[in-house]
């Protein structure tokens, strides 16, 4: 174990609050390998082994589920991992596109990282946003109705360091860490943050009102 | 012409409509108080005379569900609420929770109340952040209130809500693998029996069910069985969400009546994409087999759509005009069934593995006639042989698209590639670029 | 035409069901699956994922059927696809149209199979499975000639090493999870799990360069046995076996010869008392490969790794082919038969008539036959005119050698597997179901869930835990107060019908212990399963190999007894003075008060080094062995045996059933009770055993009636327990399944998967050693062992636990001592 005493204890802690939503201990296998990510950027051996000792399963079992899920990565992630959605619908309304211009502006491909450690590129599947396709979503936060250029700017402000708030989500895109950290089950304050409803979610609503101001069944 | 009716969707408008201030000044949470003074098997039987229908997908009666379980014999029962939503063209929940996630959360009570459990857990797939702390909020909220925790509402009755996320498996939508998921193992679809109703999470009774399915209980108890059966066609009853994308106009969330007709949606959504016109759509995700223009008229409800050969599933109607290569549509998602097998049976696992390839060498020019008679095999090698619906699911736009299209896969074979412009299907002007450049 | 399937037809017994197969009407229990129905008529459904012993899974598809059934109404509806048949029961009216006679059923099947050879590689020639693999058998009946994929297949780097004696080619795997269900639901290791997803998912490890994740740690296989070894399971090589491709393999068997090259056997194992089954493969006579036979009264399926991989001791280079005797010089030469036979009965007579006549004393060791056991009581009594014979060469007393008189010989068939698997309730005593027990771990495991099980031990093994069951803690030696003074729900749940007390041989050194468990048995009605370690132990004492017991049970004090055998062996008169056991003929031995030692297949390494100075004191040795040891170096005659494979004979198993097997191939080697059979005419005495036959024959015609049999033991347990300080603690120790037992030489990659030496002790008494990570631990003042120390939850306070017989750790030659005895621990500076 490369963890020290001060982490192995700390996330010992975090372990013992998330078990304790379960009625079985074993259930707890998807957030620790959540919060092991929030740690180490990725679901690392040595995480894979806190969760197998604090779970009393085998390593051979964490490993299995930490590489059946898509989100649990192998390798130290961007601070912000950057998937377009390249499933049918938005590959055709424009995702394909915004890939090629993503992978060309940022010179890596599907699952690398650009050399500043920034940005993982990743191709990902259908987020179920596709009424506002072509969607991206950074550290899984919504940005909606991209294009080429909107995406590429999005990448190069992540770059550039500055906060960047997706469509629908929190106020900017929290790390990949801090997300991780949120998908462990930790609360992180910002769920009061950005819109109740985008635009597109909205449309049946506008549409109803303008046919029949009142709602209702006929 | 139908005309639409938001029920779960009429709050999304309103300032900070997910907080439980705005819930409850909206009239929330007057539904668990009014189940609170029910029988158990009264609120179950509202449901069931209401006629509400499984929106995940199958439309298994929900009332029906619940009175599956096995009687309470003292031990745990549980409600798993499937926030999973990863069907290709599905987007109805996500927003809903995001939206709305009180509505959510006073229907999993009131369902754990017909039910008589304490322990309800909500299953949201894992990426999307903002959902998943929007549901731990309000079920904190919740909880302060009173509406969760012990003795609610004075009732004696306790329950907990766990909000669980996934991380990236579209199997996990499926109930039994959302379950094995749940207690913390690869997602696979478990056998049948032991049926959910006797022995599933924990090996106990569990009811698992879609959020749409959960979020239409309320109304139902507020406003009465007979309001909500009073909507919709005559077995396929109340209001659904359809979720229009792609080459339309306004995409996006439209909730009305079951049996709306995909002209009359059009209608509302502004019609296909200015300048273009239909030429294929799912009535509900890439598991239900395409339909063409021929169908704009097919009440969409699930008997309809059955009659027109297809499946309403989610209601996901995505939209495709004329400029799509049907070829890679179906690729596309191909690629995904390849991707998102679980791979415990051989048909889906393998069978995937080849379509996948199969289509890849059509894009390429490299196919021949004999892999569209491939693609039909291979597609007849999993449908109805493999372990769950995904397999089934995958073959779904194989065939029926090679049964309305079939001459665009042999243009692909003797035009040894794709006739048509891929850019031209995109929303926004894409530059041409060098042959064989890109990915 | 009605066929009835299924173990039991007994129609009052279970509800059974009618239904149509390929026509045929077939009745059998309730709840059957339809694959194994149809077995029943003769129909064999493909099938890959589907193994009897585990539980459904329906994953490969392979053996698809069409089925219909009644509906509500009683209208037969068919079903809209074609069903697993693994996965789906028979229930009444059911129709069922397999291959043989549907269309349907027959594409499915054909379809399933095209999809799974198409990322196969066609190795089949160069494939350990080749010749024996249903996948190739499958294909060649069901599948189609040609395939019609022309894509890129699925390929892996090969092969990956799953443990060091399972190795794994991923790319000829079909991904039937047999494997990993077995690991999971059969011992509870899951060593092995399936990996990844979708079409590359893939048996495997947390092995990080194969799974491609980048680490902190370093690489290659995980270590989290406390040990320091990769998790292991002592029950992994059953994957092997049950592995329907060649996609798991054996480290020592890989490539070494094809199925069609060698000649099957059934045997019995010889690794412990419980006498499973199995296929002894061979090739020139030489032992290649042994699998598990399925014996649905003993091991079922499995066999334990010990006993699939651990035959190579016998084809050493340290095999004796030859007799050996003690030239002038004193050294050791090889002689021919005539001549070791005549130097061994002269040594012997010597010893019987000299002047100074103190006798000779008869230890031939658990590991013998009963054939064999019965020769060497025999040659004791009829030739040597001795009682002091004892088969037991390990910790023993009196209060043992009472218990076996009076409750174990003689008794036939007692407690069995098929009762251990209903027993509602087990209690084990000084016993670990995993490492000595073997497949009575598997039986056990089976019933977790509905069965209680609790365990007097010094702690939770690995083993008990994985049956779920409950400590009883106990310091060792205090097991017979403990015993008298269990808590109330140990003893409610023994009162329950069918309830099992099983001791195992370590109880013999807590005094007082047999005593209460009979006492317990007798107010609790819990039935007693004595359940030693060897293979040979049940079965000496049946032949009487034991100072007090006679052929058949009956008591050497009986005088009843010993008239009717003195009628059968023909002779005057037996011995009249009492037996002397394994510890007085070793001390009369050292004290210069015995003549002679015959000694059988014993190692110096089971005792404390007083044996060995023992030994060395006799004044003449004869050792009948396989191989050299440590203990023909000290014997002035050295006669060399078979081992089992090449003998026949027969194993007693724990539960009293005669495990009788044949010679897997004849070799010039003799059994023991042929090789005492030309001692005994060398000393002008007729012994009677030159074949097992005429042994058989002659136990056979032996009956004891009740009246002869011993009394049962009344000891005392002592008065105060044991009790133990962190640096004077006291010790508790047993052999692991898998350690540097001499039947285990030879065989590096089943050492692979033995648990690492570690010493065990409370985390109170880790604290108070301070150590860091390292304790040594001496005995009497004679040596020390020094382990990693490992804090054991639930471990009594002043108790530190040590493997007895593993490499760098052998308590009893190491520290001299029995478990029991007192130890100094230190622990030790980084
Ligand atoms: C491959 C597959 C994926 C599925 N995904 C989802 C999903 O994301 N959300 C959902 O509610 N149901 C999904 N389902 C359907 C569920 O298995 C189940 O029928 C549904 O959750 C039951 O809820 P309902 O009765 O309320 O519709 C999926 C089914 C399959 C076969
Ligand atoms: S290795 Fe053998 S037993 Fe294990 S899954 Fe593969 S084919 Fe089945
Ligand atoms: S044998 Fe039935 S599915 Fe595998």
């Amino acid at each position: 174990m490369t963890y020290t005493d001060e982490q192995t204890k700390r996330l010992a802690k975090d372990a013992s609050a998330i078990i304790a939503r379960y009625p079985q201990a074993r259930s707890a296998l998807l957030p620790l390998l959540h919060l092991v990510q929030s740690e180490d950027g990725f679901v690392s051996p040595d995480g894979m082994v806190f969760c197998a000792d604090q779970l009393g399963v085998s390593t051979a079992e964490v490993s299995a589920v930490a590489t059946f899920y898509s989100q649990f990565k192998r390798h130290p992630t961007g601070e912000y991992q950057v998937g377009v959605c390249t499933n049918t619908l938005c590959a055709l309304m424009g995702g394909d596109a915004v890939w090629d211009s993503l992978t060309k502006h940022l010179g890596v491909g599907d699952d690398e990282t650009t050399p500043d450690g920034k940005v993982t590129l990743e191709r990902i599947e259908c987020n179920a946003a596709c009424d506002y396709a072509p969607v991206v979503m950074v550290n899984w936060e919504f940005f909606d109705n991209q294009t080429p250029e909107s995406a590429k700017a999005v990448v190069d402000s992540l770059r550039a360091g500055k906060d960047v708030a997706p469509t629908r989500g929190a106020a900017k895109v929290c790390s990949f860490k801090e997300v991780s950290r949120v998908l462990a089950g930790f609360e992180d304050g910002r769920a009061g943050e950005g819109v109740g409803a985008g635009p597109a979610s909205l449309v049946g609503l506008e549409a109803a009102a303008g046919a029949k101001p009142n709602g209702g069944a006929e | 012409m139908t005309a639409l009716d938001p029920v779960l969707t009429c709050t999304w408008a309103t300032p900070q409509s997910w907080t439980l201030s705005a819930y409850e000044a909206g009239g929330g949470y007057s539904a668990l108080k009014k189940a609170a003074k029910m029988a158990p098997a009264d609120i179950t039987q509202a449901v069931k005379e209401s006629g509400l229908r499984g929106r995940g997908g199958a439309g298994f009666p929900t009332g029906m569900k619940w009175n599956f379980l096995a009687a309470p014999d003292g031990g745990p029962r549980y409600l798993v609420v499937n926030a999973d939503e990863s069907e290709p063209g599905t987007c109805k929940d996500v927003p809903l929770i995001m939206a709305s996630p009180h509505l959510l959360i006073e229907g999993a009570i009131i369902t754990a109340l017909a039910i008589q459990c304490d322990h309800a857990f909500i299953y949201v797939r894992g990426e999307v952040v903002h959902v998943y702390r929007r549901l731990l909020a309000a079920v904190a909220e919740a909880r302060k209130a009173g509406y969760l925790g012990r003795n609610i509402l004075g009732t004696g009755f306790d329950l907990e809500i766990t909000v669980h996320a996934g991380a990236g498996a579209y199997i996990c939508g499926e109930e039994s693998a959302l379950l094995d998921s749940l207690e913390g193992r690869r997602g696979q679809p478990r056998l049948k029996p032991p049926f959910p109703a006797v022995k599933r999470l924990y090996a106990r009774p569990t009811t698992v069910n879609n959020v749409e399915t959960i979020a239409s209980v309320p109304g139902i108890i507020d406003r009465g069985a007979a309001w909500f059966a009073g909507m919709g066609t005559e077995k396929s009853k109340g209001h659904v969400i359809y979720s229009l994308s792609g080459h339309v106009e306004r995409p996006g969330q439209y909730e009305g009546p079951m049996g709306m007709t995909l002209r009359e949606l059009l209608a509302l959504a502004g019609g296909v994409r200015k300048g273009h016109h239909l030429k294929f759509w799912t009535p509900g995700g890439s598991s239900t087999p395409i339909l063409t223009d021929k169908h704009l008229d097919v009440p969409l409800d699930y008997e309809g759509v059955e009659g027109a050969g297809s499946m309403l599933g989610t209601r996901a109607l995505q939209i495709f005009d004329e400029t799509t290569c049907v070829v890679r549509a179906v690729a596309r998602w191909t690629e995904f069934y390849k991707h998102e097998s679980c791979g415990k049976c051989t048909p889906c696992r393998e069978g995937t593995f080849w379509l996948s390839q199969i289509y890849e060498r059509l894009e390429r020019g490299e196919g021949t006639e004999a892999d569209i008679e491939q693609l039909l095999d291979t597609s007849r090698s999993i449908l109805g042989r493999s372990f769950c619906a995904l397999g089934d699911s995958a073959t779904m736009t194989i065939s029926s698209s090679i049964a309305a299209f079939r001459e665009e896969y042999l243009a692909h074979v003797s035009g040894h590639g794709c006739p048509t412009d891929p850019r031209a299907t995109a929303l926004f002007a894409v530059p041409a670029k060098k042959k064989g450049a890109g990915a | 035409m009605t066929t009835t399937a299924g173990a039991k037809a007994d129609a009052n017994l279970v509800t059974t069901i009618t239904a149509t197969i390929d026509g045929f009407e077939v009745t059998v229990p309730k709840g059957t699956l339809i694959i194994r129905a149809a077995e029943d008529i003769g129909v064999e459904i493909p099938r890959f994922c589907d193994h009897p012993a585990l539980e459904p899974a329906g994953a490969c598809r392979q053996c698809l059927v069409e089925v219909a059934a009644p509906d509500r109404d009683g209208n037969l509806t068919p079903m809209p696809k074609p069903q697993a048949s693994c996965s789906v029961e028979l229930t009444a009216g059911m129709v069922v149209k397999t291959q043989e006679t549907s269309e349907v059923a027959d594409r499915a099947q054909k379809g399933v199979m095209e999809l799974l050879l198409i990322n196969h590689p066609l190795d089949c020639p160069v494939c350990d499975k080749g010749g024996e693999c249903p996948l190739q058998n499958q294909a060649m009946s069901h599948g189609n000639a040609e395939s019609r994929f022309r894509d890129q297949k699925r390929t892996f780097e090969k092969p990956i090493v799953l443990t060091s004696e399972v190795l794994l080619d991923r790319e000829r795997c079909v991904l039937c999870q047999r494997c990993t269900r077995f690991s999971e639901q059969i011992p509870g290791d899951p060593f092995i799990e399936l990996q990844e997803r979708g079409a590359t998912s893939q048996v495997g490890l947390l092995d990080v360069d194969v799974l491609d994740f980048e680490g902190f740690a370093a690489s290659g296989l995980p270590t989290e046995d406390e040990s320091g070894r990769p998790f292991s399971s002592y029950f992994a090589g059953n994957t092997i076996q049950i592995c329907p491709v060649g996609a798991l393999t054996s480290a020592a068997y890989r490539f070494r010869a094809r199925p069609f090259d060698l000649v099957s056997s059934p045997s019995i194992a010889e690794h412990d008392s419980s006498g499973s089954a199995v296929r002894i493969d061979h090739r020139r006579g030489k032992v290649m490969r042994r699998l598990a036979i399925n014996d649905p009264l003993v091991n079922e399926d499995w066999i334990t790794d010990k006993d699939r991989f651990a035959f190579r001791w016998q084809d050493l280079d340290d095999r004796l082919t030859h007799p050996l005797v003690r030239d002038d010089a004193g050294v050791l030469v090889e002689a021919s038969w005539p001549e070791a036979l005549e130097r061994a009965a002269a040594g012997l007579a010597n010893a019987m008539v000299a002047t100074k006549a103190k006798g000779v004393g008869v230890l031939p060791g658990g590991r013998v036959t009963l054939e064999d056991a019965y020769a060497y009581g025999k040659f004791a009594r009829a030739v040597l005119g001795t009682n002091d014979i004892d088969a037991r060469w390990r910790a023993t007393s009196e209060e043992e050698h009472a218990f076996l008189a009076s409750s174990v010989a003689g008794t036939g068939i007692g407690v069995t597997f098929a009762d251990l698997e209903k027993a509602p309730a087990v209690l084990m005593v000084s016993f670990e179901p995993e490492d000595e027990g073997g497949v009575v771990f598997l039986r056990l495991r089976k019933s977790r869930g509905s069965q209680k099980v609790f365990t007097i031990a010094p702690f939770l093994s690995p083993g008990a835990r994985k049956l779920d069951a409950t400590l009883v803690p106990a310091v060792p030696g205090a097991e017979g107060a403990v015993l008298a003074s269990l808590p109330h729900d140990v003893v409610a749940a023994l009162k329950g019908d069918g309830a099992v007390i099983i001791l195992g041989e370590r109880i013999a050194s807590a005094r007082g212990g047999l005593t209460a468990a009979l006492a317990l048995a007798d107010s609790t009605g819990a039935r007693l399963a004595w359940i030693p370690r060897r293979a040979g132990e049940r079965g000496a004492v049946e032949a009487g190999a034991l100072p007090g017991v006679l052929p058949g049970g009956g008591s050497a004090g009986s005088a009843g007894a010993k008239i009717a055998l003195v009628r059968t062996w023909g002779i005057e008169s037996l011995p009249a003075a009492y037996g002397r056991g394994l510890d007085d003929i070793l001390a009369a031995a050292a004290s210069g008060h015995l003549g002679a030692l015959v000694l059988g297949g014993v190692s110096l390494d089971d005792l404390p080094p007083s044996a060995e100075a023992a030994i060395k004191k006799a004044p003449f040795v004869v050792s009948l062995e396989v191989r050299r040891s440590g203990v023909t170096e000290l014997a002035d005659v050295v006669l060399p045996v078979a081992p089992p494979s090449e003998k026949a004979g027969t194993f007693v198993n724990w539960e009293g059933r005669p495990r009788a097997f044949e010679a897997a191939f004849e070799t010039s080697a003799v059994s023991d009770h042929r090789a005492l059979d030309m001692l005994a005419r060398a000393m002008g005495a007729d012994l009677g055993t030159p074949t097992v036959d005429a042994v058989r024959a002659e136990l056979d015609s032996i009956t004891v009636d009740d009246a002869a049999r011993a009394s049962r033991p009344s000891f005392a347990a002592p008065s105060s327990t044991p009790r133990g300080t962190a640096v004077h603690a006291v010790l508790a120790s047993w052999h692991l399944l898998v350690d540097a037992g001499a039947l285990q030489d030879g065989e590096p990659h089943l050492a692979g998967t033995g648990r690492v030496a570690v010493a065990r002790v409370s985390a109170a008494t880790a604290a108070t050693l301070g150590s860091a990570g390292v304790v040594r631990v001496s005995g009497a003042g004679r040596g020390s062992i020094t382990l990693p120390v490992v804090a054991t939850p639930g471990m009594a306070d002043g108790v530190v636990w040590l493997p007895a017989n593993s490499p760098g750790a052998n308590t009893a030659r190491m520290l001299g001592v029995w478990p029991g005895a007192s130890v100094t621990v230190k622990g030790l500076g980084a």
